[in-house]
């Protein structure tokens, strides 16, 4: 096996360049996914936890649905969907973010509603004998201690979702792995995949670290 | 003050209560006693409405909170309900601190949150409270650096920061040894010198004779007998000679 990139410093250079310019794209799906799929996941554990059927059973159902077929089916469906139901375009780019949010929010619900279920029925109790409407009940007393015990599931999420950008070259979003391939092609050599298998330890490096900082914040209680 | 008129709660057809009926006047402090599972926890759940009764009336002073319509329970609306519960305190056997609140949190945190009280005036009253219940220097501690009996002081104190009318203990000393116990029990000794309403289910029989007002003796869902102290373990009746142990 001859070296092409790793043996001259400007060929590594340039690819570097390019494989992180398609990491842009990928921490761009990243942060968006997360952004959307935190709020809506929690959204989503609370009407799950409805004591209406007419609420809980639907969303029962798209939790099912989210988990049980693969992103990348969901990805596809997503993309042709779209045009079909919207009135305006949607570029490939944000129907991907439509798609990574709906099937992360159904995770995180998950996770979210274990979360939520685990708090004692006496903090709440505690809290409604303290005067706390419901809202500053959620807020000040039980989602504070959710975050604790969700962050290491969570921490699983985001690792995974790292990995799971890979997916939007599906329907060709140019992100790190698209641009892995197309050079792997164009240049016979495995030497990008390498490249990329850096970039992504560094990029999973600093989101574990991130998860142990979150971890080490709220571990002045148990 | 405090008025329960035939009070019925059942749990999946089990009659919990069958009729309780208790006044308490503004400074008297009440032992509720009797046998595990007559029924003494879910009647105070009952009135600090964690737990809805099926029939009878519940009121503080003016403001009722439940009553019978046509048959039916009726409850006030929201607003009364929480003008009501902010009358009314309570503390629990198993303390329910928040545990992610250092101690000075988990007094001025409903305070400022739910009584808008200005951050600074509840922190004086969070440390005047403290120094009542004699943990002034627990203040920056989280729960889980705290005993069994410390725990359950900050709960009085924190429910006191509230400044209810009415303070209601659900077996405040059952989790704890005891002479952790006798650190809480001395702190509510110190509440009823001060002419604290309390209402008070309790084990320690010890406690009700010497600081109770009036003791109330409950078995399956009734009240089988209640009185002065010296009544009830003076008593003839069979049932609460027993309970008490005072029939030889």
């Amino acid at each position: 096996m001859t070296l092409k990139f790793f043996t001259d410093s400007q060929k590594l250079w340039n690819l570097t360049a390019l494989m992180l310019d398609g990491a842009k794209t990928t921490l761009s799906i990243f942060f968006l996914t997360l952004l959307f799929s935190i709020p809506l996941g929690m959204a989503v554990a609370q009407l799950r936890m409805s004591k209406k059927p007419l609420l809980r059973g639907p969303v029962a159902f798209y939790i099912y649905l989210m988990r049980s077929t693969p992103l990348m089916l969901q990805i596809m469906f997503i993309y042709f969907l779209l045009p079909m139901v919207l009135p305006f375009r949607v570029d490939r780019f944000w129907s991907v973010i439509v798609a990574f949010t709906v099937n992360y929010a159904a995770y995180f619900a998950e996770i979210f509603r274990g979360g939520i279920q685990s708090i004692p029925p006496g903090q709440y109790e505690a809290s409604q004998v303290l005067g706390y409407t419901k809202t500053q009940r959620f807020f000040r007393i039980i989602l504070p201690q959710v975050v604790k015990r969700v962050l290491l599931p969570v921490t699983n999420e985001v690792m995974t979702l790292i990995k799971d950008t890979a997916l939007a070259s599906t329907v060709a979003v140019v992100e790190l792995m698209t641009v892995a391939k197309k050079q792997v092609s164009s240049s016979s050599s495995i030497e990008p995949y390498v490249v990329a298998i850096v970039l992504y330890l560094l990029l999973n490096g600093l989101a574990e670290q991130a998860c142990k900082f979150f971890e080490r914040k709220f571990s002045y209680y148990q | 003050m405090l008025y329960a008129n035939d009070i019925h709660k059942s749990f999946d057809g089990l009659d919990v209560l069958r009729g309780v009926s208790l006044s308490i006047a503004r400074g008297e402090v009440v032992a509720l006693i009797g046998p595990s599972g007559s029924g003494k926890s879910t009647f105070l759940r009952c009135l600090n409405r964690l737990e809805r009764v099926d029939a009878g009336e519940i009121a503080l002073d003016g403001d009722i909170m439940c009553r019978m319509e046509e048959g039916q329970i009726c409850y006030a609306p929201e607003d009364t309900l929480r003008r009501i519960t902010l009358r009314m305190g309570m503390v629990f056997q198993s303390y329910h601190l928040f545990p992610h609140m250092t101690v000075l949190q988990n007094l001025i945190d409903a305070p400022m949150s739910v009584k808008k009280l200005p951050k600074k005036r509840a922190v004086e009253m969070a440390r005047v409270l403290l120094d009542k219940v004699g943990l002034s220097d627990k203040a920056n501690m989280v729960p889980c650096q705290l005993s069994g009996g410390q725990a359950q002081r900050v709960a009085i104190a924190r429910a006191l920061c509230m400044e209810p009318e009415i303070l209601c203990f659900d077996e405040p000393t059952s989790a704890l040894d005891p002479e952790l116990t006798q650190e809480v029990l001395a702190v509510m000794r110190n509440l009823a010198r001060e002419k604290m309403t309390m209402l008070v289910v309790t084990h320690e029989m010890a406690f009700a004779r010497d600081v109770a007002d009036r003791i109330v003796l409950m078995e399956d869902g009734l009240v089988v007998e209640e009185g002065t102290p010296d009544q009830l373990f003076d008593s003839t009746n069979p049932r609460t000679r027993k309970f008490l142990r005072t029939d030889g």
